[in-house]
């Protein structure tokens, strides 16, 4: 055991990490200790190729992007934006992609949570369940925007069977509109939301809702009083990157909406005004302007959240 | 909805085909402190979780007077509980922690108010009583956790190692504040722990388990002097276990054990049949050192200050290790003898102690290498 620890003892000082203490070199050494402390050491440098390729590949396309969107063909620096608010045909991209993304969101989260409740503890089966419910982000947009078409259509199965039953005389309409576009952006959102809302519920203490149990809480004032209020703050989260996710859909509402109608979103303004105007200040004027609205939107969630309880999930000391 | 007595009809809980709880009889009084007490894995937190309500049995039946409890779901037991996390709802203040079992129950708001700063007052946490959990100390969550579930005045309060989360001084702090506050809100409880002297400083009766299975029920003072098989004895604080085997003069009171060049006189406990093999287990504290002419002759190995008592391990020429307690301090190295009084030695049949294979005592009692191959 001796023989062992002897060698390791004396290699540390000849290590090349000189020690502290040596008089000649205090000071600096001092000053690096110092600077160490504040974790600024020689291991921030692992940090440099990360921001390179932040700068490289997102600051400066933003930047310029942000840029151009002042420099229009005609006109002021506000030109574009300026034609954006007057044209109803661009300004009301803001307005049918809010009303998409908005209630798709809130939907995703709000069917996420009583699946997800259910599915906090350990059953047969589990692991089965939870690939079907995540296989929809493996899909991509197209082929759910096939399925849906083939499903949802005029000629698809459900409504060949509402009309063999005789519930309806005519085809229900529910692609190639507002609708076809919304499950389109429910299916494929689930999946995140369902994944984050489960990891959120999994965070909180089980025992919390034993304890309430205890009390005399039924399972309506354990959800209620206990889980939700320590869920919150994740389903705020969770809403915020599923509303982004829904915000920017572009390939479904073209495939399965109606792209020059009812579901013309910001994004399809965005890509008429770049490859089919060739106006390129107007584009990047309409990126920054979605880019605007997602902040907005996330800006007041995350106000919302803030006034939630946003602390430990846990019932005490473990 | 307090009883006179709660009883537990052979109370059984399998997990997956394997008995957690294996039939267990119960009867508790209105007013009493029971310990359940035992290893880790030995059943006792399924025996709570069973009376709150929070395990569904698998057989067996929980009465409450002539009243079917098990059948009746947790949240309408009307039992408090104080979990061993504490489980304090993290986003409440300790105010809205204690008075939740209250506005489940639909009092009066005044009703509320009153008795949630009674059980605050109770706990002494008035200056606390707008923090939120997170930002108390071990021992005051604790004290929430207790408030919370007396607040109720519930006919039943169940703690599941409450103590077990807390530092040495606390722990001792903490047990006389349970101790006091069954005492003066008359309350009955039923206490789970590992911890042998906290179960015997604060029960009035204990239930030892093991593996699911009782092994003796009794006072503190029948389970410390009178342990009812080795197992017990063993969580007893019976350090010196040791296997020998009957001698074949086995009287009525006493029975001489021999083996690895020991001949001690002993009280047999339970039937110890002649030339069986037996367990002897003795306390640390009835073993006395004598000169080496006399008792068993052993050399100091070990000298552990204690306070008061210094702690010996001395070892036999035959590689039998005891476990003492005395006043004086003997010398590393030291020539003694081990004198032990016949009526402090308990002697217990071995049979059935094999079965379980891997338990300890049985291959390797605790402190004695039977092979001797530890030096």
């Amino acid at each position: 055991m001796s023989a062992t620890a002897t060698p390791s003892r004396t290699g540390d000082p000849t290590g090349d990490d000189p020690p502290g203490g040596r008089a000649p070199v205090g000071v600096r050494v001092a000053l690096r200790h110092r600077l160490a402390e504040r974790g600024v050491d020689r291991q921030l440098l692992l940090l440099v190729p990360a921001a390179l390729f932040v700068l490289v590949l997102f600051i400066y396309p933003f930047g310029y992007g942000v840029g151009l969107s002042f420099q229009p063909t005609e006109g002021g620096p506000f030109a574009t934006y300026q034609e954006f608010f007057t044209d109803a045909y661009l300004r009301d991209t803001i307005w049918t992609t809010l009303s998409l993304s908005l209630p798709a969101a809130l939907l995703n989260v709000a069917a996420s949570v009583p699946i997800a409740y259910r599915m906090r503890g350990r059953f047969r089966g589990k692991r089965l369940l939870t690939t079907v419910l995540v296989v929809p982000i493996t899909l991509g947009t197209v082929l759910t925007a096939q399925g849906l078409l083939n499903f949802l259509g005029p000629t698809g199965w459900f409504n060949r069977t509402l009309l063999a039953v005789g519930l309806t005389d005519d085809p229900i309409r529910l692609t190639n509109n507002y609708w076809g576009v919304f499950f389109s952006i429910v299916i494929t959102g689930f999946p995140f939301a369902f994944l984050l809302v489960l990891s959120y519920l999994s965070g909180i203490d089980p025992t919390l809702e034993r304890a309430a149990a205890t009390l005399g809480a039924n399972w309506w004032q354990r959800f209620r009083r206990i889980t939700l209020p320590l869920l919150a703050p994740g389903l705020a989260t969770t809403f915020c990157l599923t509303f982004v996710l829904a915000f920017s859909v572009f390939p479904s509402a073209v495939l399965v909406g109606d792209p020059a109608g009812t579901t013309r979103v910001i994004s399809i303004a965005a890509y008429d005004a770049a490859y089919v105007q060739y106006d390129y200040p107007m584009a990047a004027t309409i990126a920054v302007l979605m880019g605007l609205v997602e902040l907005l939107v996330i800006a007041a969630v995350l106000g919302w959240r803030a006034l939630l309880y946003t602390g430990s999930t846990a019932g005490g000391k473990g | 909805m307090s009883f006179a007595q709660l009883r537990l009809d052979g109370v059984t809980r399998s997990f997956a085909g394997h008995d957690a709880l294996t039939d267990l009889n119960l009867t508790v009084r209105s007013g009493e402190f029971i310990a359940l007490l035992g290893p880790s894995g030995c059943g006792k937190s399924t025996a709570l979780n069973c009376l709150a309500g929070l395990l569904p049995l698998t057989r067996g039946s929980i009465w409450s007077d002539d009243t079917r409890l098990d059948t009746v779901q947790a949240e309408r037991r009307g039992f408090g509980m104080v979990f061993q996390n504490y489980a304090l709802f993290p986003h409440m203040s300790v105010r809205r922690n204690i008075a939740f079992g209250l506005q489940m129950r639909r009092l009066p708001r005044a009703e509320i108010r009153r008795r949630t700063e009674e059980a605050i007052r109770l706990v002494r946490l008035e200056e606390h009583a707008n923090k939120l959990p997170g930002q108390l100390s071990g021992g005051q969550q604790q004290r929430v956790a207790i408030a919370r579930a007396v607040v109720l005045e519930p006919a039943l309060v169940l703690m599941d190692e409450p103590l077990s989360n807390l530092d040495a001084k606390l722990r001792l702090e903490m047990r006389t504040e349970i101790r006091r506050l069954h005492q003066s809100l008359g309350l009955t409880t039923v206490y789970v722990t590992h911890d042998q002297e906290e179960a015997l400083s604060l029960a009035d009766r204990l239930v030892v388990l093991r593996e699911g299975r009782v092994q003796q029920i009794g006072t503190p003072e029948e389970l410390h002097t009178r342990p009812a098989n080795w197992h017990v004895a063993d969580f007893m604080g019976y350090r010196n276990l040791l296997r020998l085997r009957a001698d074949d003069r086995t009287g009525q009171d006493e029975v001489v054990v021999t083996g690895h060049g020991l001949r001690l006189v002993g009280t047999p406990v339970g039937p110890v049949r002649a030339g069986a093999e037996v367990i002897a287990g003795v306390r640390p504290e009835d073993l006395r050192i004598t000169g080496p002419e006399e008792g068993v002759p052993a050399v100091v190995e070990v000298v552990e200050y204690q306070g008061r008592e210094v702690a010996v391990e001395a070892r036999t020429a035959d590689g039998v290790q005891f476990n003492l307690r005395t006043q004086t301090r003997p010398t590393l190295g030291e020539r003694i003898g081990i004198v032990v009084d016949p009526v402090r030695l308990l002697v217990f049949p071995a049979d059935g102690t094999d079965a379980d294979g891997d338990d300890r005592p049985a291959g390797e009692p605790a402190e004695e290498p039977t092979t001797g191959d530890s030096r």
